[in-house]
């Protein structure tokens, strides 16, 4: 039997001694990378931090425009989808096929809700002529909740506003890719209780990407309250 | 010595430039050896570009009026000049070429961690450049390589968009560089390879591999930022519509200063092993040079207000900057010193690596000493946006950084190629370079000094004499850098076979064939001595 | 190193918090508290992160460099907005200098 055959328990890679050291490598690898999406997303949030404090009253009316109620529903889908996802994670690591899948596909629904719910307010935002550069024409009850703050500062909230709920959503849809891609791996009995790293990978950024999101709506639509 | 006698390997053993053939076999490689070599002919071919523009601009700052451009077109010369060199060559250079071939060779693994991730940092670094060279020639950026505000993203009619493009894909190939060192040292170091066993390359290499990770992100979602403003003409970084220009800059040097550590700490490493070889002697303060090298990638990230002195960021901000970016200066120096105690008593030879890493420590302390200059906030007043912050920089990426990478290349090209290159003509060339980059830069030193500014197209009539000595400097650089790219491409047909070791080096990387096969060992070694076990230890210090 | 497998039902405990925590966040915000508001909003926020890190993504039972790495990337997000936000808060601290409206030099405010 050569180094490799002996070598050889499913899924481990050449360069690896065993499935434990390539475990390990996997793990670290993707808490390294989700630290350099903390820093990604860390300088767009200290960007909207300044002007947050440069033009409080400005990102309060912004804010104002936003619809609460569908962001909460929305933040509560994403955290659903993060049960979702634990939950598969889970049923791999205890050889559970069926419940690993269906419980990706879980994750998928609800995140694809999320996006739509999501594409459903930028839509509104256009209705309402708020978007910056392409559409920005605040009007009627929308430019009464703007006008206090400044027109123009609020502009700079709504480009935060687009800048960083469309990176989220980038986010979202390549997660989406991902699951999908498990969903195929998992019907083909790739995983095992030993192998299952693939599953946990996807799992920590889906969780990262909520964590996000965790942030961003009190940050965008929770601004100044709604007394 | 060698003659030019023509030693064919038709019964070479099986290593990994010979293992598979084909175009195919290289594109498609995962072998982390051959994926520093595409790293390497592709950095060499960004040198070349980024070294045409700036042929280009000496000849044009012959005359006090302009030898050779329009203003425009200067400045479109010093913008490429400088986003080429900085995110095509320097920064990738050490670490992408000499980082992965010889990272897993010195923690005594097969490969890298994640060797497909490695294979797409190379093809997303090409894609970067192809961004960015397509700027080049559909019209050029003239906003200087730092892009500021709102000139960059609302005045500039220049190519930014593509050029920003470039800048951010390349910037993930940097990041995913990183993530493989940082998981490959903490995960696949062989049995006995300690952190304080380790050499001091992969110190430095690890110590890169955190700035690159936790740095590289913030450029990346500047530049975002940078192309949404340019693309939908709205105002983030832009007066006119409430925007703050100067968010941009600390934004953009919260990464751009320390990227500049990236670009000289993988060349300290370099010269770390180079000095311990060439003196038959362990480094002086083995620990504290590790641990400096870690400080000074930690530090390097408190200090980047120092570029933003003197366009309005507040004075206490830069109270703070400037005493920090002193402090940063520290642990460099503390290298300087342990390199020359390692020299003390050391049994000392003068091949050409050893040239470049003496160098380094000459130009590096140099450049680095006036650093301090403009660390200092009155005396920055009157130098920045002159040409001494040019010499100074160019002393520390020139100087520094280019002779490190060279030394390395020297150092490690017996193992990579499997060839010795002619040493006569190494230490010429080392010489050349040595005079050649001294000729180019210190005459800006005094430029900067007596007043010119930088980026400027023309210039008083006296300072002409200085000009015309810097721009004859770079005449001979360039013939420098020319000797050493015919010699070593001769060497990999034409030269001296080389054994697994031909400088008696430790570590290793040094243990396995000349080149090494694709599995790199036989068998993974077991380490049971300390790094730099060069013969007696007297005077070594720890 | 494998973690403990978690019973389901941790799972679902932890997920109703953070129901409970929006909801909280929501209603916070109906409530004129002041420059309060911003901070509450902030402390719940960081609270479901904590829940999400700490139980989905198994930190709890992550080893040492796992939670030192997190901590490096939390510590340099705060530098970055720690050390950009003294410069805005400290800007009027000197005085600035005047425009030149005339031919006489600028006098300080």
């Amino acid at each position: 039997m050569t180094d490799a055959e002996s070598h050889a328990e499913k899924g481990m890679a050449h360069q690896f001694e065993d499935l434990d050291q390539q475990h390990d490598a996997d793990m670290l690898g993707i808490w390294v990378f989700l630290i350099t999406e903390i820093m990604f997303f860390g300088g767009v949030f200290a960007a909207y931090a300044i002007y947050r404090w440069m033009y409080f009253s400005a990102f309060d009316g912004g804010s104002h425009i936003l619809d609460i109620r569908l962001g909460a529903a929305n933040t509560i889908v994403l955290l659903g989808s993060s049960l979702t996802m634990v939950l598969s994670v889970r049923a791999a690591q205890t050889g559970n096929r069926r419940s690993t899948v269906l419980f990706l596909i879980a994750t998928m629904i609800l995140g694809g809700i999320f996006l739509g719910v999501k594409g459903y307010e930028y839509h509104q935002k256009f209705v309402e002529h708020v978007v910056p550069g392409l559409d920005w024409a605040p009007e009627g009850k929308t430019l009464a909740l703007l006008a206090p703050g400044g027109v123009q500062h609020a502009q700079i909230y709504f480009i935060f506003y687009f800048a960083m709920t469309g990176l989220h959503a980038i986010h979202m849809i390549i997660g989406m890719g991902l699951l999908l891609w498990l969903v195929l791996r998992a019907r083909k009995d790739a995983f095992t209780p030993h192998y299952f790293a693939p599953v946990e990978v996807v799992g920590l950024y889906w969780h990262f990407v909520d964590i996000v999101w965790i942030f961003l709506f009190p940050l965008l639509y929770l601004i100044g309250g709604r007394y | 010595m060698s003659t030019a006698t023509l030693e064919p390997r038709v019964h070479a053993p099986r290593n990994y430039l010979n293992a598979d053939y084909g175009w195919k076999s290289w594109l498609f490689t995962l072998d982390h050896k051959r994926i520093a070599l595409l790293y390497l002919i592709s950095v060499t071919f960004f040198f070349l570009v980024g070294g045409s523009f700036a042929v280009l601009m000496r000849i044009h700052l012959t005359e006090p009026q302009g030898a050779l451009v329009q203003p425009e077109t200067y400045n479109k010369l010093f913008t490429l000049h400088g986003v080429i060199m900085i995110f095509f060559f320097l920064i990738p250079s050490i670490p992408a070429v000499l980082g992965n071939f010889l990272v897993p060779l010195m923690v005594g693994a097969r490969d890298l961690a994640f060797p497909k991730l490695n294979l797409l940092s190379w093809y997303i670094y090409i894609v970067g450049g192809m961004f960015t060279l397509y700027s080049a020639i559909a019209g050029g950026v003239d906003t200087g390589w730092t892009f500021y505000t709102p000139y960059s993203s609302t005045y500039s009619n220049t190519q930014v968009t593509a050029v920003a493009i470039g800048v951010f894909v390349t910037g993930f190939s940097s990041i995913l560089t990183g993530l493989n060192f940082i998981v490959t040292i903490h995960k696949m170091r062989c049995p006995g390879l300690t952190w304080f066993r380790m050499p001091l390359f992969l110190w430095s290499m690890y110590a890169t591999s955190l700035i690159m990770v936790l740095g590289t992100p913030v450029l990346a979602i500047t530049i975002f930022l940078l192309a949404l403003e340019h693309l939908f003409h709205v105002g983030i970084f832009s007066p006119a519509l409430g925007g703050d220009p100067l968010l941009f800059q600390h934004l953009f040097w919260f990464y751009s200063h320390p990227a500049v550590y990236i670009m000289i700490l993988p060349a300290m490493g370099v010269v770390s092993e180079i000095i311990a070889c060439f003196s038959r002697k362990r480094i002086f303060g083995y620990s504290i040079v590790a641990f400096s090298s870690v400080a000074i990638a930690v530090l390097g990230f408190l200090v980047w207000g120092h570029h933003m002195f003197v366009t309005g960021q507040s004075v206490f901000a830069g109270l703070i900057f400037s005493l920090l970016s002193f402090l940063v200066a520290i642990p460099s120096a503390i290298k300087v010193f342990n390199w020359t105690a390692t020299l003390y008593k050391g049994s000392i030879s003068y091949e050409a690596p050893m040239l470049y890493a003496m160098g380094f420590i000459g130009l590096f302390t140099m450049g680095g000493l006036t650093g301090l200059f403009l660390a200092s906030l009155a005396t920055d007043v009157h130098l920045n946006g002159t040409y001494f912050v040019v010499a100074h920089f160019h002393y520390i990426m020139v100087g520094g950084a280019v002779m490190g990478y060279l030394g390395g290349i020297h150092f490690w090209w017996p193992k990579i190629s499997g060839r010795k290159y002619p040493d006569m003509w190494a230490g010429i060339a080392a010489v050349i370079i040595f005079i050649g980059f001294n000729l180019t830069f210190f005459p800006q030193f005094i430029l900067g000094y007596l007043g010119m500014p930088r980026r400027y197209a023309f210039y008083p009539a006296e300072f002409q004499v200085l000009n015309v000595m810097s721009s004859a400097g770079a005449t001979v650089l360039g013939v420098g850098y020319l000797i050493p790219l015919i010699y070593l491409i001769w060497s990999m047909r034409y030269g001296p076979i080389a054994e697994p070791n031909p400088w008696g080096a430790t570590g290793l990387e040094w243990t396995t064939a000349s080149p090494p096969p694709t599995e790199n060992f036989a068998e993974i070694p077991v380490v049971t001595e300390e790094a730099y076990a060069y013969g007696p230890k007297e005077g070594s210090g720890d | 190193m494998s973690h403990p497998i978690v019973p389901q039902k941790t799972y679902i405990l932890v997920f109703l918090c953070l129901i409970g925590l929006t909801i909280l966040t929501t209603g916070v915000a109906f409530i004129d508290l002041g420059a309060f508001n911003t901070v509450a909003a902030l402390v719940i926020a960081f609270a479901k992160m904590s829940l999400v890190i700490l139980f989905f993504m198994g930190v709890r039972s992550s080893s040492g460099l796992v939670r030192i790495i997190l901590i490096a990337g939390f510590f340099w997000f705060a530098l970055l907005v720690a050390f950009t936000m003294t410069d805005y808060h400290t800007r009027t601290w000197t005085p600035v200098p005047q425009a030149w409206s005339s031919g006489a030099p600028p006098t300080h405010p």
